[in-house]
C-alpha cells in the first residue's frame, strides 16, 4: 500500500507514481487532475479529494474508488475494471466504455453511457443509484445502464431525452415511468421476472458495495427500455 | 501580430465565479488561485477576470478601462472623451512585469461621468449615452478598445494563463463582492488582449467556455439596434444580447435566459403550467434570433449579482455549490473546492435552467 499525496502533482506526476510497484494506492488530496489511472491494468486505487475529468479513461483491469463526488467523462472507452464512485457524477460518463463497470452512488449528469458498447462477452455496466439527467444511454449501443432512484428529492429518475439515438444494449429504470417519454425507436416495458436474472448479479455487488438490500430492490416494479432493431440504419445504406 | 479575421484556430475554457449575497467583500486572489486546477482548460492565449464592487470611493462613475496600441491613440481617445465626459480621475491600471505576461498594450482607467449638457442635447438616458460612446470607441477609434465600461465594477484581462493574469494585474489588491473569472483555449479567433474574457458593456460581463453555432445569425439580429461585433468572437455577441434584453428591452433574467436558452417546441408543448408554457411560447416567437444555438455555459455578471447558464443540451459542464452566504460557480467542482473546501450542495444545473445569485438589496 501505497499513500500518495496529490494536492501539488499534476496529472503526468501523479500517473507516473501510480505505475509504481505497488498494486494498492491511495491519492490523497486530489484537486482536479485529469486522466487519473488511464489505460492502467491490475491496481487498486483509492482517490481522496475531487479526481479531475476523464477518471480512469481506457481503463483495462483496475479498481478504482472514489470516496466523493468525480467530474465529467468517468471512464471514458474503458475497457475493463471498476470504478467505484461514493458521491456523484457529472457528464458523459462512461463515454464509449465497451467493458467493466462503473458503480455510482448518487447522481449522474448529462448523457451518462452515452455510446456504450458490448462484444461478445465485453458487456460494459453502469449503475446510477439517484437520478440521472437528459440524453442518457445516448445513441447506446450496447451494455447495461441500470438507474435506481434512490434520491431523496422529487427530481424524476431521469431528465428529458432518454435513449435518444439507442441501438443496442438493455436500460433498466426502477419505477414504471409513466411520466417519462422515449423516443420512437425504443420499447419501454415493465421488466419481466427473467430479465431480473439478466442483473441480479450486478445489483447484488452494487448493493454489497452501498450496502442496500439487492431483495428489497428487485421487489420494485422495473421499466426494462430496448431499441426495437437491431440495425436502425439499414434503410440508409446499400444492402451488401 | 495578425487580428480576428486573418486567421482561423480550430480547436475548451474554464469559468468561475464566486458572489457574497451578505456582499462582503472577497479579495481577487481567490478567484485567481480557482483558476489553477483547471490549468489544463486553457492554453495561455487569454485569461480575465471582473470583480464587483472594487471601486467604492469611485461608485457613482463609469469606470472605463482601456487598451491603447500607442501615446498617440491614447491622447486623441482621451481628447474624446473629454469633449463627453467629465473625467474626475485617470491612471495607469497598475500591473507587475512578470515573465508569463508579455507585449502589453497600454493599459488605463478613467473614472468619469457624462456631461449633462451632452446627455440634454443628444436626448439619451445615461447608460443608452455610454453604450453608444463605447461601441463607438470600439468600432471606430483603431488602436484604442475600452474593455470595461461599468460603475463600482470592473474587467482585467490579457494574453496568457488566468493565473498569471490574476498576479499581473495585482488583484489581491481589489476587494469585491462578486468575481467572475475565465480561462482561454480559443476556437476561432487568435488570442489578442481585447479578445480575452470577459466581455463587457456597461455594468454586463460575460465569461463563456463553448463555442456557439449561431453566433452570425445572432450578430446580424443585435448589429440592426446599434451593437456592433467587432472580434468575431462568439462571446462579444452574448454580452450585447444580455444588454438588449435586460437593460433595452427590460426583461427579467429568467426571461433573458428563456430567450438564448430556449427549450424545444416540444418540451414547451408538453409544460402542464399553461401560463409558463404561453410565456416560453411568446418569448420564443418574439425573439428567434436571439436563440443561442452550440455548446455554452456563461456567467453574466451585473450590479449586485451574477447569472449562470448553460445551453439547452448542456453541451458544457457548470457546477454550483455554497457555503453560508457565498455561492461559488465552476466549470470543475476542484475549483469550487480550491475556493472553499467546505463547500455544501454541490450540483450541477440543468441546460436551459439559470442560477440567479443576488446580493442582499442595500448590501453592494
Amino acid at each position: 500500500m501505497q499513500i500518495i499525496d496529490a494536492a501539488n502533482l499534476d496529472y503526468r506526476t501523479l500517473n507516473e507514481a501510480l505505475r509504481g510497484a505497488e498494486t494498492d494506492y491511495i491519492a490523497k488530496d486530489c484537486r482536479g487532475q485529469r486522466f487519473i489511472a488511464a489505460g492502467m491494468s491490475d491496481i487498486n486505487l483509492t482517490i481522496e479529494g475531487i479526481p479531475g475529468n476523464t477518471l480512469g479513461a481506457y481503463l483495462n483491469n483496475a479498481n478504482i474508488t472514489v470516496n466523493a463526488n468525480a467530474q465529467d467523462a468517468v471512464g471514458d472507452t474503458m475497457n475493463e475494471g471498476k470504478i467505484l464512485i461514493h458521491g456523484n457524477i457529472g457528464d458523459a460518463a462512461g463515454y464509449a466504455m465497451r467493458g467493466g463497470k462503473i458503480y455510482v452512488k448518487g447522481n449522474a449528469g448529462y448523457r451518462a453511457g452515452i455510446h456504450m458498447k458490448a462484444y461478445k462477452d465485453k458487456i460494459p455496466v453502469m449503475i446510477i443509484g439517484g437520478y440521472a439527467g437528459s440524453f442518457l444511454g445516448e445513441y447506446q449501443a450496447g451494455g447495461v445502464i441500470i438507474v435506481l432512484g434512490l434520491h431523496k428529492d422529487n427530481k424524476r429518475i431521469v431528465g428529458n431525452f432518454p435513449c435518444t439515438g439507442m441501438h443496442g444494449g438493455k436500460m433498466f429504470l426502477r419505477g414504471r415511468c409513466e411520466d417519462i417519454s422515449f423516443p420512437k425507436q425504443v420499447t419501454a416495458r415493465r421488466a419481466a421476472p427473467d430479465e431480473f436474472d439478466e442483473i441480479r448479479e450486478y445489483l447484488s455487488e452494487y448493493c454489497s458495495d452501498f450496502s442496500y438490500s439487492a431483495d428489497e430492490l428487485l421487489s420494485d416494479p422495473f421499466t426494462v427500455v430496448t431499441p426495437d432493431s437491431k440495425n436502425p440504419y439499414k434503410q440508409m445504406y446499400v444492402a451488401n | 501580430m495578425k487580428l480576428e479575421g486573418q486567421v482561423r484556430i480550430p480547436s475548451g475554457c474554464a469559468i468561475s465565479a464566486a458572489i457574497s449575497k451578505n456582499g462582503n467583500k472577497m479579495s481577487g486572489e481567490m478567484i485567481t488561485n480557482s483558476m489553477k486546477p483547471m490549468h489544463d482548460r486553457s492554453n495561455g492565449l487569454g485569461g480575465g477576470f471582473a470583480g464587483y464592487g472594487i471601486y467604492p470611493e469611485y461608485k457613482d462613475f463609469y469606470a472605463f478601462h482601456m487598451f491603447f496600441d500607442s501615446r498617440g491613440t491614447r491622447k486623441e481617445c482621451e481628447a474624446f472623451l473629454k469633449e463627453r465626459f467629465e473625467i474626475v480621475h485617470s491612471e495607469i491600471i497598475p500591473t507587475r512585469k512578470i515573465p508569463a505576461i508579455t507585449n502589453e498594450p497600454i493599459i488605463w482607467r478613467y473614472f468619469a461621468a457624462p456631461l449633462k449638457s451632452v446627455l440634454v442635447s443628444l436626448q439619451l438616458d445615461e447608460k443608452e449615452f455610454v453604450a453608444k460612446t463605447v461601441i463607438k470607441i470600439n468600432a471606430e477609434m483603431s488602436g484604442a478598445y475600452v474593455f470595461s465600461s461599468g460603475k463600482n465594477m470592473g474587467a482585467f484581462k490579457a494574453v496568457g494563463f488566468p493565473e498569471d493574469v490574476g498576479v499581473f494585474y495585482k488583484l489581491e489588491e481589489y476587494e469585491g463582492y462578486s468575481w467572475t473569472a475565465h480561462g482561454r483555449y480559443p476556437t476561432n479567433t487568435p488570442g489578442w488582449w481585447g479578445g480575452a474574457h470577459p466581455f463587457t458593456l456597461l455594468d454586463y460581463s460575460v465569461v463563456h467556455n463553448g463555442e456557439i453555432s449561431s453566433y452570425d445569425a445572432n450578430r446580424r439580429f443585435i448589429e440592426m439596434f446599434g451593437y456592433k461585433c467587432t472580434l468575431q468572437t462568439d462571446t462579444e455577441v452574448i454580452t450585447y444580447i444580455m444588454d438588449y434584453l435586460l437593460r433595452v428591452q427590460g426583461l427579467t433574467l429568467g426571461e433573458a435566459a428563456s430567450v438564448i436558452a430556449a427549450p424545444f417546441w416540444s418540451t414547451i408543448a408538453a409544460k402542464t403550467d399553461f401560463d409558463d408554457q404561453k410565456k416560453h411560447t411568446y418569448l420564443r416567437t418574439m425573439f428567434p434570433s436571439l436563440l443561442i444555438t452550440g455548446p455554452f455555459s456563461i456567467v453574466l455578471g451585473f450590479e449586485g449579482g451574477l447569472m449562470a447558464l448553460n445551453d439547452r443540451l448542456k453541451l458544457r459542464s457548470m457546477v454550483v455549490g455554497e457555503k453560508d452566504d457565498r455561492v461559488f460557480i465552476s466549470s470543475e467542482e476542484a475549483a469550487i473546492r480550491s475556493m472553499e473546501p467546505n463547500a455544501e450542495n454541490i450540483w450541477s444545473p440543468a441546460g436551459g435552467e439559470p442560477v440567479v445569485v443576488k446580493v442582499k438589496e442595500g448590501a453592494f
